[in-house]
Order: structure tokens, then sequence, then C-alpha cells
């Protein structure tokens, strides 16, 4: 009883190389600290989202000068790097099932694959910015302006920075040091990723697909 | 850390800082991820932070004395009044509750420590940086003291820089030192829930918690929620003044109401977060010294979750005087009237505890009942503003700083000192001082009393809050004068508690508290005092709530206490045991990195300035990486070596 390690990390080196696997830290509710953690985490975050949306749908048609959304959306285009986002999630479920299986080859494609997926997203992101801009919508443009560019903007930073996890976690497999026993960071990574993806539909659908009422120049 | 081999470990250390591996001196308090030592960090900065706002307010009572004060001038004023709030609610009562539960949760749930030790650290370290980033405001030449008061309501605070209403940078620093302090107060959400959920001793199920963890559960769950909300607020803010976007600007359709919304949605659960722990405080103290366990148990832990629930729903309250439509302030004042109901409930709850109880009057003892009285009054002023009409001649008079004193000073603070008088001799090993003690309670109580009664009075006489300065003859100036000495018999009596402390505690004057000085009734009690480094040599099996009064006490036949023969303190075998084998998380000194990160970046923010967000950005990564490749734990060998617990006394 007196030696049960009660509290370090899950998943930490120390305890990886005995029989100390993951049974040695059975949790009350049966979730291991980290993913309760990012779930909690990710809750958290959806308020986050969820104020910016519901700024977003407050101000939407209000505005009477500068470009709006109808003149300036091209739906194609962002279906398609929204697909694009999409299938970033079907490519880091594989990466989890391949690392559950150990086959760290393909964990190191998929993650790359994931990655340059949603790098492609951001891509499209970017080019979309440029494009708005050029056409006359900054952030002091008009209520449509601040608010499509914070929200998304914040959506953008938050892909960015899983980019920056999935491609640190493929430098790590890269360097072998991402084995089956750990396949629960590739887990939360998921998770933190699919949040994000989920995120992303509400915004589009919000934001490019319900029809704007009103400001008839946009 | 050079008894650690391995040829596979070795290249990649090489990148990073040495292991720290002290358990004493200033480096190892910087390192440390002892949730017991992370608690006292967390609780000398808040009451740091206690005596800085406290200064902050007698200032701004040398100002009100008298009609016609000249002690400072009216933007000064504007600064006091916001860095007081701010610093009251931000850098005091959250860290304070925060500091409180890093020490007891873990132990009270029979837990080693918790979730996320260096998670801990690193949001302790944020609050630390995020307190010096708002106070670096000061700093001749910065000309950006936050002024545009706790809440910092638009348009005042956004308008742009250029055409600002409120020259210099101060609502810049203000935003964005509340988002850090935000960031820091989530990890720490965080963390909470997951330890109290995951980490809970066998057998100690959810509602054999004492009442104190389950009020930090339900603090965390509106912390987590209630943070993101004021950050989206905030960017709001920061960006409207800085990048030109237009979310509260009403010439482009924005609409300044917005902000209130959104801050409000924020705001009401916080002051459940600022009271929920002083109420969970009372609740331990109270039993132990009426030696009868608390009356209604599972009512009292509900009606904190229904608060907790019914905390978002009456956020309007704050802003009856705003216009909104007839039915939705019907809404409001109805569902604010209905939050007073577990509210009550819980007096109840406290005085039936007491009621016929074998009462010990110690000093924790005392602010604890101080708690209760002093709480409803504030809870009373507090139902009057729920009746609109009534609030509508009260809003933005000194009747509403009176309520939310008597909430936040008489029920956070009394609770708070009452938890020291409490806890402190399981931190330190020594009894504080109970004729000190008693000092300080009746010099707090009267004191408190003066300053803020009379602003009931000259509230409803039409006195607005926020006034720098007033006309004589307008039946204010004796109510006025009597305020400013009880603030001055407050500093006394603050002065008389850290007098308490340093002769007790640093002097060592204080007698020796052993394990149980209180005939307590809840795990920590059963450790040593101070707790070693591991908490618990076995962790407890946990059969019964009050599991430690039941080693203790048994009742006969007629429900009179009977000792048990082999109950105490002493019986308990924390001490034989050296905790050799137990392996803890071992010290680092990455969180502290990353955290230090944040501040290049505020000044980035505030300053447009790449320099600093390249600093930034660099320590920021650095701490991450270095952080991740960490191993949480060193490997067996140093257990030995370095980090053998410390002995017990
Ligand atoms: C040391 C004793 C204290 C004194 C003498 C004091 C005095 C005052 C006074 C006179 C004001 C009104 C300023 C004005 O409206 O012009 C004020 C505001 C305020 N105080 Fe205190 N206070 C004390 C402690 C506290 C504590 C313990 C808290 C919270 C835990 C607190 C929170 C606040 C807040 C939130 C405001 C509103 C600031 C604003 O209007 O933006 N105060 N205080
Ligand atoms: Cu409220």
């Amino acid at each position: 009883m007196a030696t049960i390690e009660q509290t370090t990390e899950i998943g930490a080196p120390a305890n990886r190389g005995g029989s100390a696997g993951h049974d040695a830290h059975a949790t009350a509710t049966g979730v291991t600290n980290k993913k309760l953690g990012m779930w909690l985490f990710l809750a958290s975050d959806c308020l986050f989202f969820g104020a910016f949306i519901a700024t977003y749908l407050l101000y939407r048609g209000r505005d009477t000068v500068g470009p709006g959304p109808r003149l300036l959306f091209d739906i194609p285009f962002t279906s398609a790097t929204s697909f694009i986002l999409l299938m970033s999630s079907l490519t880091m479920v594989l990466a989890l099932a391949a690392i559950q299986r150990g086959d760290e080859r393909r964990l190191r494609i998929w993650l790359l694959a994931t990655a340059l997926l949603g790098a492609t997203f951001i891509a499209g992101q970017v080019f979309e910015f440029t494009e708005f801009n050029r056409e006359g919508l900054a952030l002091d443009t008009n209520l449509f302006g601040s608010t499509f560019f914070i929200l998304t903007g914040f959506h953008g930073a938050h892909v960015t920075a899983g980019i920056i996890w999935l491609m640190s976690l493929w430098g790590m497999a890269s360097q072998g040091r991402l084995k089956q026993p750990d396949s629960e960071k590739i887990e939360i990574a998921g998770l933190y990723w699919h949040f994000v993806d989920v995120v992303w539909i509400v915004i589009f659908t919000v934001i490019y697909l319900v029809p704007q009422p009103g400001n008839p120049g946009g | 850390m050079t008894t650690v081999s391995g040829a596979v470990t070795a290249p990649r250390r090489a990148l990073l800082l040495r292991r720290p591996t002290k358990t004493t001196g200033a480096f190892s308090w910087l390192t440390t991820i002892d949730h017991k030592r992370i608690g006292i960090m967390y609780c000398s900065l808040s009451l740091l932070s206690f005596l800085v706002g406290g200064l902050e307010a007698l200032l701004i009572r040398l100002q009100l004395a008298g009609p016609n004060g000249t002690v400072v001038s009216a933007a000064q004023y504007n600064e006091l009044f916001t860095m007081h709030g701010t610093t009251m609610v931000f850098l005091m009562g959250m860290p304070m509750a925060v500091g409180i539960a890093n020490y007891f949760v873990p132990i009270m749930i029979g837990a080693r420590d918790v979730a996320f030790p260096r998670l801990n650290a690193f949001g302790f370290y944020v609050v630390a940086v995020g307190a010096i980033f708002l106070y670096s405001s000061w700093i001749p030449g910065i000309n950006g003291v936050p002024n545009g008061g706790w809440f910092g309501y638009t348009p005042l605070t956004d308008t742009p820089i250029s055409a600002g209403f409120l020259p210099g940078r101060g609502p810049d620093f203000w935003s964005i030192g509340l988002i850090m302090l935000g960031i820091g107060s989530t990890t720490s959400a965080i963390n909470f829930i997951v330890t109290i959920l995951n980490l809970r001793a066998p057998g100690m199920t959810l509602m054999r918690m004492p009442v104190f963890v389950w009020m930090m559960l339900v603090v965390a769950f509106l912390t987590l929620f209630a943070m993101p909300i004021i950050t989206v607020a905030l960017i709001m803010v920061f960006f409207d003044r800085n990048y030109g976007t237009l979310f509260f600007q009403p010439a482009a359709g924005g609409d300044p109401l917005l902000y209130q919304h959104l801050f409000w949605l924020f705001g009401h659960p916080e002051v459940y977060i600022l009271i929920l722990p002083g109420m969970g405080i009372v609740s331990e103290i109270l039993p132990v010294f009426s030696r009868k366990p608390l009356f209604g148990y599972a009512v009292v832990v509900f009606s904190g979750i229904a608060i907790g629930f019914l905390g978002w729903g009456v956020w309007a309250h704050h802003m009856f005087a705003t216009g909104l439509s007839p039915v939705a302030i019907s809404a409001f004042a109805v569902s604010t009237m209905l939050i007073a109901v577990p509210t009550g409930v819980k007096i109840f709850n406290w005085l039936s505890t007491v009621w016929r109880g074998a009462v010990r009057l110690t000093t924790a003892m005392l602010f604890a009942l101080g708690f209760i009285a002093m709480f409803t009054i504030g809870g009373l002023s507090g139902v009057l503003h729920s009746v609109v009409p009534s609030d509508t001649q009260q809003t933005d008079t000194y009747f509403v700083v009176a309520h939310f004193h008597y909430v936040l000073f008489g029920g956070l603070m009394l609770a708070v000192f009452g938890g020291f008088y409490y806890w402190l001799p399981k931190v330190f090993g020594r009894m504080l001082d109970e004729r000190l003690g008693k000092w300080n309670f009746w010099t707090m109580l009267i004191g408190f009393n003066l300053t803020f009664f009379p602003m009931h009075f000259v509230g409803l006489y039409g006195m607005p809050r926020r006034t720098y300065r007033y006309d004589e003859g307008l039946g204010w100036d004796v109510w006025n004068q009597i305020e400013t000495v009880g603030a001055f018999i407050i500093g006394v009596s603050t002065l008389i508690f850290l007098a308490n402390v340093i002769v007790s505690i640093k002097f060592k004057r204080g007698a020796v508290a052993g394990n149980d000085p209180w005939d307590g009734r809840t795990l920590e009690w059963t450790t040593a005092s101070p707790p070693p480094a591991y908490n618990f040599a076995d962790v407890p099996e946990v059969e019964a709530r009050d599991e430690f009064w039941h080693h203790k006490y048994t009742e006969d036949d007629e429900g009179r206490l009977m000792p048990l023969p082999s109950g105490g303190a002493d019986a308990a075998p924390a001490e034989e045991k050296h905790g050799h084998g137990i392996h803890m998380p071992s010290p680092s000194i990455y969180p502290l990195v990353m955290a230090l990160g944040l501040l290049p970046l505020g000044y980035a923010a505030v300053y447009h300035s790449f320099a600093w967000l390249g600093l930034g950005v660099l320590v920021l990564l650095f701490g991450m990486y270095a952080w991740a490749i960490e191993p949480a734990t060193e490997p067996e060998p140093e257990t030995v070596t370095g980090r053998t617990p410390e002995p017990v006394h």
C-alpha cells in the first residue's frame, strides 16, 4: 500500500521501464489524469469560442459600411479547405490506431499527414484573409471585419498550436521516443485536434452557411 | 543527478538545465512542485497583496476622511480604487483560496500530491508574473496604471488610445494582466478538479469529502467556465484600443452593453469563486469547535452545488440601471432572490451546528462566528439589491460598497483569518498565540464595522462610489470620518496578526502543535505538523465522513461521546515510518521558466514590440519543450541521494 505511486504524471519515462504500466495509476473515475485534464481544458475552451461566436451572431447584419460576407465569401473555396481540415481528423485517428498497434512507421506518416493537412487549412485561411483585405475588409472596417477576423483568427491560432504540437510529436516519434505505451500522448493530442475541427464546423456553419441578414451592399 | 546513469538519457539531458535536487534554500522553493509549498507561496503572495491593497484602501480613506480631501489627485484616486479592487479580487481573494486549497485539499482527501504537480507550480508562477506585470505599470514613465475600475466598463476603457477618455495605457495593462491571471487560475482549476475526482484515497467517496473540498470543487468548475468569458471580453477591449476593432464602439454599431453582459457573466460566478471557499473553511471550523458533526452535511453540499448552478443565471442584477427590458429585469430579480435561498439554508446549517454544541471559543471559532454574522448582514443588503426599484436607487452609491465589503471582507476575509488560526499550526507546527489572536479578532470586527456599516448610511444619503472628493454639509462628513478611523483600526488589527505569526512561528514562541491540536475530525489532523513531503506514509483507508473523529470517538446509548481506547493522534503511524520507498515527483525549474516567458509577452502586447515578443516566445518555447522532455520523476536512485524527505520536526 505504502509504495503505490499515486501522483506522478502518466506516461512519464520513469515508470515506463518495469511492470509499472498504466494500471498502476488506477484513478477514482477510471479516466487517467491527463485525459480528464484535457477534457476539462476543452470544456473551458468551448466557452471561449462560445463567447466569440455569440458576439458574431449578435452583430450580424448590423453594418452599414464596408464590404460584407455576401460580397467576400467564396463558399466553394472555404468548403474545400474545411474538408481538408476534416480529413485531418481521419488521419489523426489513423495515427492513434498505428501507435496502439505499435506501428511506429505509420504513426510517423499519419502524424505528418495530419500536420500537413492542418497547415494546408491554415494556408487557405491566410490566402482568404489577404484576399478579403485586398477587397477592403480590415479589422477596423466594420463590425463584420472585427468579429470575423478575431473569431476565425483565434481558431486559426488554435490550429497552429495543434500543428506545432503534432510536429513535436512527430519529432519525438522520429527519434524513436514514442512507443506503444505512450499512445496516450497521441490520444490527448487527438482530443485537442478533433475539438478544434468540431469548433470549425460550428464556425463554418454559423459564418458561411447561415444566410446573412441586412447589409444589401455586402 | 549524477547518480542517474543510462546511455539513452545522457545526450538529451545535456540540452537541459540541471535537474534541481535541493530540498532547502531559496532555490528549492523556486523549483518545488510540492503542493504544500506551492500552497504556502500562494498564501504569501495573497497576504502581500492584501497588505498592498490595504494600503491603497487606507490612502482612499485618508482622501475621503473629510470634505474636499487633498491627499491624492482625481487621477491618482482613479488608479487607487481600480488597483485596490483588482488587487483584492484577483491577487488576494482568488490566490488565497487556491493557496489554502493547494495545501489542504490533497491531504483532506488522503492523496500524496495533486494530479499535475508541475502544472500546479506553473499556475502559481503565472499568477505571480501577472501580479508583477500589473504592478509594474506603476514604474515612473510607463504611465499605465489601470484606472477604469475593477470591472473596466466600455466605452470608457476601450476607446482607441489616440481618442481615449482614459489617457495612458491603464486598460492595456489591466486587460493583459487579467488575461494572464486567467491562465493561472484556469490551470489551477483543472488541477483541482482532476485531483479531487481522481486521487481520493480508497473509501473517500464524494459524500465523505470534507465540505471545504466540495466547495473547492464547485469553485474550480466556476473558474473553469467563467475565466474564458472574461478573457474574450478583455481580448475585445484590447483589440478595440490597439488594433481598431469596433466591438464596443457605438458609432459603428458596436454595443457597450455586450461588454457588461460578458463581464458579469464572468463576474457573478466570480463572487461565488470568492465566497464559497470561505463557506468551506467555516464549515470545517465550526464542527471541530462545537464537537458536533456539521448539521445537514448533504444539504450544505447540495446548496453549494445549487449556488454553483444558479450563479450563472443572475448576472444582469449588476445591470438593472442600464435599461434592460422589464421582462429581463423581472427574470433576473427573481433568480437573484432565488439564489439567496441556498445561501440562507447554509446559515441555518451553521447555526444548528453550533447550537447545543460544546463550544470552545478559540480565535478560529470567533472568526468563524464573526463570518456568519457579517456575511448575513452582507447577504441581507444583497437581497435588497435584487429588488429592482430599490437597486436603481442604490446602484453606484456607497450602499453597494458597503454590501460587497460585508460579503468579501466580512465573509471571505474573516473566514480566511479563521482558517489561518485553525490551520497554521498544522502548516508550521506551532500554535498561534490565542491572546494576540483575540485582540486580532475583536479589533478586526470593530474596525470592520466602523469602516463599512456607515457606508450604508452615506450610500442612502446619496454619496456616489468612486468619487474622489465631496463638498461639506451634505450630511456625509461625520460618517466618513468614522469610516476612516475604522479603516486604520483594521490596519492595526492586521499588524497584530502579522506580529502573532512572526512571534509564534518565526521566533517559535508558540506552543508545539502536535498532530492534532484541536481534536480535529478530518484527515489532515492524522499527519505530522508540518506534514512530511509525501503527506501519508500509509495511504489511509477511509470508512466514514469525519474519518479521524470516528477513530477517536464513539457514542454510547444516549448519544454521548465516548473516547475509543486506541484512538487519538498518537496512534497514527505517520511518524514512525520515514517514507523510504515513497517515490514523489521531482522538482523542476521549467514551470517557472515558462511562466516567466509570459512577462515579455505582456510587454510585447502593450508596446507592440517585436523584441519583447521574440524574447517571450523564446523563453516560453524553451520552458515548454524542456518541460515536456524532462521526466516527471527522476528514476529511483535519487530518492536516496537527493530527495530523502525532510525529517519530521
Ligand atoms: C482593508 C480594508 C478595506 C478598506 C478600508 C476598503 C475600502 C474601500 C473603499 C473606500 C472603496 C470604494 C472606493 C470608491 O468607490 O471610490 C473600495 C472599493 C472596493 N473594494 Fe475595498 N476596502 C477594503 C478591503 C477590501 C477587500 C478585502 C476586498 C475584496 C476581497 C475589497 C474589494 C473592493 C472592490 C472590488 C472595490 C471596488 C473597486 C471599484 O470600484 O472598481 N476591498 N474599498
Ligand atoms: Cu452578482
